[in-house]
């Protein structure tokens, strides 16, 4: 609601706000509603297929439109000067690059993954309502952080890291996420909550599912990197193109702020 | 330097990337199709085999993503040198077939007899199975490297 509203009074402003980061943005928010609707609840409440799939769209597909439709850089546009600064400073801060780093988005996604199913805390979830949203916020935020760092945009990111590095942290974790799909397949974790059909079920929705969200990801990536417009000779050298965009982003915020 | 403007030349033929783009797309496919057709569909070597040891699983995670970010990233590269009028047509497909022909070969040596990640299918005479598989991965290299030479003909580098 507040992006729509602001979306819109960037356009009564006479500036222009794409129509497909709106579409993205809104992509995002129903993929949520979707998740949280009372049948997919429902389901996921006692069956583990339902929670994963519930898992795959709010912990990797609805986060892929939420970060493309860069609410941060039309929260900087539109907020008072003050509070847009507010803003900016803490973006620039150390707790947002370390956290913002690929490899640490990485470890706090995949690795909570790996922490909620290969240990007894999913079956502790299942009982106690409170660390159960809190799961299903750490999913959705570690989800936003990752598709952000790996991206570094379109919101600005003050401290991207060079496309090597997001497309090697990309790859492991795809991987890991894979790994960790196969592990629960095949020795049924998490352990006690469900049957060995259910579980192995689940871990191919895990599985297929997260691979549909990865390669979308990846599929963002590239296509910002070819929209930069780089010619170039070679894996480093191409990299130029979304690196050298992502240098820029700390002038755009600048430009925003001012 | 990265927001040197971009040189004025004219669109030319770009053999050795082109060949190299192509070659990562070769590698990808092959290996999608390993995997889609081979672990999925027959189901020869399975999603998961509890006899594989943790190394394996590892390693099978790591190809598929590797084979993902392969086809993507190729795909992309591709674009980008038809876009400027660089790509090479026939470097390319010869580029395609070396990387598949590459790819299949050396998973039926090293991932099948050297490492012994998983065999091409079980509880059958290996070898028939075996020998087709590196056959086929030999033919493909040798289609590109013939193509590769054609290549070389028709437009000295």
């Amino acid at each position: 609601m507040a992006y729509l509203a602001a979306a819109r009074a960037q356009r009564r402003a006479g500036r222009r706000w794409a129509g497909g980061r709106t579409a993205a943005f809104a992509g995002g928010v129903a993929l949520l509603a979707l998740a949280a609707a009372p049948p997919l609840a429902a389901w996921a409440h006692g069956d583990l297929r339902g929670h994963m799939v519930q898992h795959v769209l709010v912990g990797m597909l609805a986060p892929l439109g939420l970060v493309l439709g860069a609410p941060v850089a039309l929260a900087l546009r539109t907020l008072p000067v003050p509070a847009a600064r507010r803003v900016t400073r803490f973006l620039r801060g150390r707790v947002v690059r370390v956290v913002s780093h690929p490899a640490t988005a990485a470890v706090l996604n995949v690795g909570g993954m790996a922490v909620l199913y290969l240990t007894p805390l999913y079956a502790a979830t299942l009982h106690a309502p409170a660390l159960h949203a809190l799961v299903h916020l750490h999913v959705l935020a570690a989800g936003v952080l990752f598709t952000w760092a790996v991206l570094a945009g379109p919101d600005p990111a003050p401290h991207p890291a060079p496309l090597a590095t997001r497309l090697g942290v990309l790859t492991l974790a795809i991987a890991a996420h894979a790994v960790l799909g196969k592990l629960m397949y095949g020795y049924g974790w998490p352990c006690g909550v469900a049957g060995a059909a259910e579980v192995q079920a689940a871990a191919q929705v895990m599985y297929y599912g997260g691979d549909l969200a990865e390669g979308l990801l990846l599929v963002a990536l590239f296509a910002r990197w070819y929209r930069a417009g780089r010619t170039a000779g070679g894996g480093a050298a191409a990299g130029g193109g979304v690196a050298a965009r992502a240098r820029r982003a700390p002038q755009d915020l600048r430009r925003v702020r001012g | 330097m990265p927001d040197a403007p971009r040189p004025a030349a004219p669109p030319r033929p770009d053999a050795r990337r082109s060949l190299g783009v192509a070659a990562l797309l070769g590698v990808g496919l092959m290996a999608a199709v390993d995997e889609v057709v081979f672990h999925q569909l027959l189901r020869w070597h399975h999603f998961f085999d509890l006899s594989t040891p943790a190394v394996g699983i590892i390693s099978d995670g790591l190809l598929h993503a590797f084979e993902l970010v392969a086809l993507v990233s190729g795909a992309f590269l591709a674009a980008d040198l038809l876009r400027r009028g660089a790509w090479a047509g026939r470097w390319a497909w010869a580029g395609g077939f070396l990387g598949a022909g590459g790819f299949q070969l050396f998973d039926g040596i090293v991932d099948h007899k050297v490492l012994r990640i998983h065999q091409v299918r079980y509880g059958v005479e290996l070898l028939p199975y075996d020998v087709a598989w590196n056959a086929v991965g030999l033919a493909l290299l040798a289609v590109g490297a013939a193509l590769a030479v054609r290549a070389r003909r028709a437009r000295p580098a």
